[in-house]
């Protein structure tokens, strides 16, 4: 038997090596010169982002109404968003991506708003030629994939950065600790960046406390936490656990102000209730902010949709604006053109200036909210901005 | 030392609500030999119905003890209709079959409430409306909250009360009677399938009344919510003994404690893998649980 081995194995790499040939002859996606410019949108719509998918849908959907409004790209020819919900799982990301692609034949695809998900799905893009703007993954590894993936939102190791410095800053706290979702991508790496930043800063972090997402007691990892006192306490996963851990806190008596990054803006958030006091947030950019590009933004979109667009939905509506631009300066709809265009990039969004840099990041200043909650909702009030 | 009474607080609190399953898990183990693996999902169904009743009473702005006993008799009530269907549409046909066939049909079931569940309420967690504001109790630097209060004393009069039911009543002993025999009973002249149907009935009350008490304190609900927890409140009614009523109350409090003592320390993220090694450390080791008898099966 073990002579064969050696035989198998070789068949088996000619076998894998002929199907990955076979594969890269079929990428070219075949697009139709005339009719709707098919732009494929995936997002956690359901399960436990679902607000990350649907604010940044919204988004994405009014950018490609107004541009339909305005006449369309390409000599009139509209745009037209196909939808495919991920579920909130990462490898439904890497399907619903491969459907957009291989399927609906898409030029470009907008998504995820999740890290982790998009650390699925943009292999994925990768390989077919398809460029992504993803709107809101702030992990540093998600435009690492290659070069067809993009991005309209600062980075993880920026944001850390942010946060510790507030924290050692403005609130002059001295011993932090950090709890870390495992599960999560974007979790993973902000806290790397906040204990990098605040111990060059000469603070002190405890050593950070893990959980996984969808766990609902958080009271075991709160009280070892409480016992060491810190003055400030980082929670670094997203919204449906913050606001979890928050109330739990509060009800074993911890009065310190909590922290959190981009990944707190959600709808049940606000099931933190009363707990929500004393927290702050970083972010991408601030509803209150008087800029009137800003103002006309909330002003039609909340006659679009009859609700307060959250930052998500902003980047949503930028990352959008991005790729429809890259595809009119590019005139056509191959994917490397667009994407030749795409690392050009250079324009005015909602959330800030979105210039491309070489490693397809944009590089824009952080907001720091304090959050609020108040009639049985949670209102984000702008604290301060700090530029990169 | 108020860290350690803390952690022994939090993991009674959890325990209680392993326990609060556990119970009904091991009633239906203990009558029917049956180990219904639903029953965790006719817990999150509980939950579930607490949630639509609680907000067709817009419980969360008009908070009331009166009002949160309403929803979870309503929950309790909906969730017996539904163990009843449950066994009599999946349980009753293959009462016959050997017992792996119903071990299997309870899997089934438990999948399909699960995906059904994600079908019908959707994926996305949705909170619990507070039918009861949280307030918290301090003891020197011992906090606890009125709703972990609430479901440790619960948890300890459905024990009591279930005792009370199975070794001091009429249907009680019918019960034990079923247990006992299924066939001598029906011979004996007491009516099997009501029998069965009244455990099942009990048991996803119990569940439900469960479901509710812990959306109290831990809000978040969604359809997968009893997947987890059910396992580990078989576990717990393993570990007590299945079939031994107390034996589920402390099975669930042991697994508790373990959790948060293991949430406390650096490995706090293989808390979910403590209750599954206890199992197969009691398997090992002591098959009929700590409460349970071994008993000697002829073959």
């Amino acid at each position: 038997m073990n002579l064969h081995r050696p035989l198998l194995t070789a068949a088996c790499v000619f076998a894998i090596a002929a199907s990955a040939a076979c594969e890269r002859k079929s990428t070219s996606a075949t697009q139709s010169t005339t009719g709707d410019i098919l732009v494929g949108f995936y997002g956690s719509l359901t399960g436990d982002g679902a607000s990350f998918g649907i604010s940044s849908r919204e988004g994405a959907q009014m950018a490609v109404d107004d541009i339909n409004g305005a006449g369309g790209l390409l000599g009139g020819r509209k745009i037209k968003l196909l939808v495919e919900d991920d579920q909130s799982k990462p490898e439904e990301a890497s399907n619903a991506v491969t459907k957009l692609i291989t399927q609906d034949k898409v030029v470009g695809v907008i998504g995820e708003v999740a890290s982790r998900r998009s650390l699925a799905a943009g292999p994925v893009c990768q390989k077919y030629q398809t460029p992504m703007v993803s709107p809101a993954s702030t992990n540093e590894r998600v435009t690492e994939i290659g070069d067809y993936i993009f991005r309209v939102c600062f980075i993880d190791p920026f944001q850390g950065e942010v946060l510790a410095k507030f924290a050692f800053n403005d609130l002059k706290a001295k011993k932090v600790a950090v709890l870390k979702d495992i599960a999560q991508d974007y979790s993973v790496g902000l806290t790397d960046a906040i204990v990098r930043t605040f111990t060059q800063l000469g603070g002190q972090v405890l050593d950070p406390v893990s959980y996984s997402s969808g766990d609902a007691d958080f009271k075991a990892i709160l009280t070892q936490v409480r016992a060491q006192k810190p003055d400030v306490v980082f929670a670094t996963g997203y919204y449906p656990e913050a606001a979890v851990i928050v109330r739990q806190a509060r009800e074993l008596g911890m009065k310190m102000p909590f922290l959190g990054g981009d990944g707190w803006v959600g709808d049940a958030l606000k099931n933190g209730r009363e707990a929500l006091a004393n927290c702050y947030i970083s972010n991408h950019y601030s509803g209150d902010n008087p800029d009137p590009v800003v103002q006309n933004f909330v002003k039609a979109y909340k006659a679009k949709f009859n609700h307060e667009p959250d930052s998500i939905a902003a980047l949503g509506y930028d990352a959008a604006k991005v790729l429809a631009d890259a595809i009119s300066r590019s005139g056509s709809t191959e994917g490397p053109k667009i994407r030749a265009a795409l690392a050009t990039a250079d324009l005015a969004g909602v959330t800030g200036r979105l210039k491309m840099n070489a490693k397809r990041n944009v590089e824009k200043p952080a907001v720091i909210q304090e959050v609020t909650f108040a009639n049985g909702d949670v209102k984000f009030v702008y604290k301060t901005t700090i530029a990169p | 030392m108020d860290t350690f009474f803390q952690q022994f607080i939090n993991g009674l609190s959890l325990g209680a609500i392993y326990a609060l399953i556990a119970l009904g898990y091991t009633m239906v183990y203990g009558v029917l030999r049956l180990i219904n693996f639903a029953h965790g999902d006719v817990y999150m169904l509980g939950a579930f119905a607490g949630y639509f009743i609680a907000n067709a009473l817009n419980m969360d702005e008009h908070p009331s003890i009166l009002g949160a006993m309403a929803v979870t008799l309503g929950a309790m009530a909906v969730c017996a209709g539904i163990g009843i269907l449950i066994e009599r549409l999946a349980y009753r046909p293959v009462r016959h079959h050997s017992r792996l066939t119903s071990l299997i049909t309870a899997i089934g079931v438990s999948l399909l409430l699960e995906y059904g569940g994600q079908v019908v309420f959707g994926a996305t967690p949705r909170f619990f409306p507070q039918m009861i504001r949280s307030q918290t109790y301090a003891v020197g630097g011992v906090q606890i909250t009125n709703q972990n209060l609430l479901i440790i004393v619960v948890s300890v009069v459905v024990m009591f009360g279930l005792q009370f039911i199975v070794h001091q009543t009429k249907i009680g002993k019918a019960m034990r009677a079923v247990s006992f025999n299924l066939s001598v009973a029906k011979l004996m002249g007491i009516n099997t399938d009501f029998v069965i149907a009244f455990t099942f009935a009990l048991g996803s009350a119990l569940a439900a009344a469960g479901g509710v008490m812990v959306a109290l304190a831990i809000p978040r609900i969604d359809p997968l919510m009893g997947l987890m927890t059910g396992l580990k409140a078989f576990v717990a009614a393993v570990l007590g003994g299945i079939g031994n009523i107390p034996g589920a109350m402390l099975g669930g409090m042991l697994i508790g404690l373990m959790e948060t003592w293991l949430g406390a320390t650096a490995y706090s993220t293989y808390r979910d893998a403590v209750a599954f090694a206890v199992l197969i450390l009691i398997l090992l080791f002591r098959p009929a649980g700590i409460l349970g008898k071994s008993v000697v099966e002829k073959v």
